[in-house]
């Protein structure tokens, strides 16, 4: 293709000094840019007034679209279900077996869970969401996970409440709009759960690995006790999350811990609930995560 | 050469009546606003777990650039980053600089090779993607990007770029397309 004629500027001083002067604007445009980051990786909340009042504006079309999502899944997986319903039949079939001697198990449990809770005085009622709300959109394309909610200062949500879905952890309010907010996903490298093994309390915390894993690692070092497909749940360490959240089920081992997949796939989440912070004498801090190290000292709560 | 280039118009779906001109409102819009609908793509119904999708913004940046040099000006990369900032992501800036620095990168790479072809041109987005990508990913998480991760995203924002080219270009024919006016 011939470069278009229009992009000469021949002897026009008028037009010289338009081109001349676009580089010096794309230039310092490039400097605008250094200097806001530099600014902005010192301190990432500065620009979180900005980032919420934009996700506010967009997001009447971004419910809109996160209904249409759910829509599509369903019609796909109805689609799929019929080449593999045979399969899934039997495989339920046994599930329900178990499941059944699971749940006799569970009651029995629960009742003494109770009775013992009766002996220390314990009154824990279930605990009240703070709102209900959609996932309506995440960072896709960047290395950062953050997603964005339908529920924001309006609804009563402030910054580090967890954010759950009913099959797990999903992660904790970050930045809050006035009907949006940003939800720091657990599979961010800068997101922190204190964690432990739901079997018997070996505690632990997980960070992100921003490709949808999780790092678990191991407070007390020595010989590695997790296996495949332990149950991770969250300990309560440092306050902020309630303990006994399912988190992530452990999938490959490593010397100091364990890579584990989460349980609560946000791309399979539609709706989620913001829970009022666990314990409310941990500071809801944006930047500051609950110190990991805190749990390894500090009690393990269950 | 006069007589084909009339045939073309004359059959042109977008161009096909009298009394019909294109508003320099819409031609000069369009561009801006695909770009910024594409920034729009972290509101888009998906919820990733691991960066996935292209950054669309970009490619629909280098896209516009590459079929109408000179229809953005060299500066778009400040406005247009800033509001991929607000939506992607990443920490505030790294847009406005990385876009800047791609389309004076452009700028001077079409002063190197004035004659483009589709091979050269699709061998300079990719390059450009390749730079990008790693380099956003190490300035969203403060330190170097494991490869392995972004693989998948390179490979389908290389691919994905023709296809973003062609729509595109599409929108190019939408730009232009004339607007009865009355007088």
């Amino acid at each position: 293709m011939a470069p278009p004629s229009n992009r000469r500027t021949g002897f026009s001083r008028r037009a010289q000094y338009t081109t001349f002067f676009a580089y010096l604007a794309a230039g310092a445009g490039a400097l605008a840019g250094g200097a806001l980051l530099i600014a902005s990786l010192g301190d990432d909340s500065r620009f979180s007034g900005a980032r919420s009042a934009a996700t506010d504006v967009t997001a009447p079309v971004a419910k809109a679209a996160a209904a249409g999502r759910a829509e599509s899944r369903g019609f796909f997986s109805a689609i799929g279900g019929y080449f593999t319903s045979g399969r899934e039949n039997a495989r339920l079939r046994r599930e329900v077996e178990q499941a059944r001697v699971k749940l006799v198990e569970a009651q029995a449990v629960a009742e003494e869970n109770r009775r013992l809770k009766d002996l220390l005085g314990l009154t824990r009622g279930e605990v009240k969401p703070v709102a209900v709300a959609m996932m309506i959109g995440s960072t896709s394309a960047s290395a950062r996970r953050f997603a964005t909610i339908s529920a924001g200062r309006n609804q009563g949500v402030t910054v580090g409440m967890p954010v759950r879905s009913p099959l797990g952890l999903v992660g904790r309010v970050l930045e809050v709009g006035s009907s949006t907010s940003r939800v720091l996903l657990i599979t961010d490298t800068d997101s922190v759960v204190p964690v432990r093994r739901a079997s018997d309390g070996v505690p632990g915390f997980t960070t992100g690995r921003a490709d949808g894993t999780l790092q678990l690692r191991l407070i007390n070092l020595g010989i590695n006790p997790l296996k495949r497909g332990d149950v991770i749940v969250t300990s309560g360490s440092g306050g902020l999350y309630r303990p006994g959240t399912a988190v992530a089920v452990v999938d490959r081992l490593l010397a100091d811990g364990a890579i584990a997949r989460v349980l609560s796939d946000p791309g399979a989440t539609e709706y989620v609930t913001v829970e009022p912070i666990w314990n409310q004498m941990a500071a809801p801090s944006p930047a500051v995560e609950p110190p990991p190290g805190a749990s390894s000292s500090g009690k393990v709560v269950r | 050469m006069i007589q084909s280039r009339l045939q073309r118009q004359i059959s042109d779906p977008f161009r096909r009546k009298l009394n019909r001109a294109p508003s320099p409102v819409v031609a000069i819009a369009v561009p801006w606003l695909t770009i910024m609908l594409g920034s729009l793509s972290p509101t888009w119904p998906v919820i990733a777990s691991a960066p996935m999708l292209p950054p669309i913004g970009f490619l629909i940046l280098l896209a516009w650039r590459q079929l109408r040099p000179g229809l953005l000006p060299v500066w778009a990369g400040l406005p247009l980053g800033l509001f991929d900032d607000l939506y992607s992501g990443q920490p505030l800036g790294s847009a406005v600089l990385l876009w800047s620095i791609a389309l004076i990168a452009l700028e001077l790479i079409e002063l190197r090779f004035p004659w483009r072809n589709f091979l050269l041109d699709w061998l300079v987005a990719a390059g450009l993607i390749l730079a990008y990508l790693p380099t956003a990913m190490g300035l969203a998480l403060g330190k170097t990007p494991s490869l392995l991760i972004l693989t998948p995203q390179l490979f389908i924002s290389i691919f994905a770029y023709p296809l973003v080219g062609r729509l595109v270009a599409l929108f190019d024919r939408f730009r232009l397309v004339g607007f009865r006016y009355i007088g």
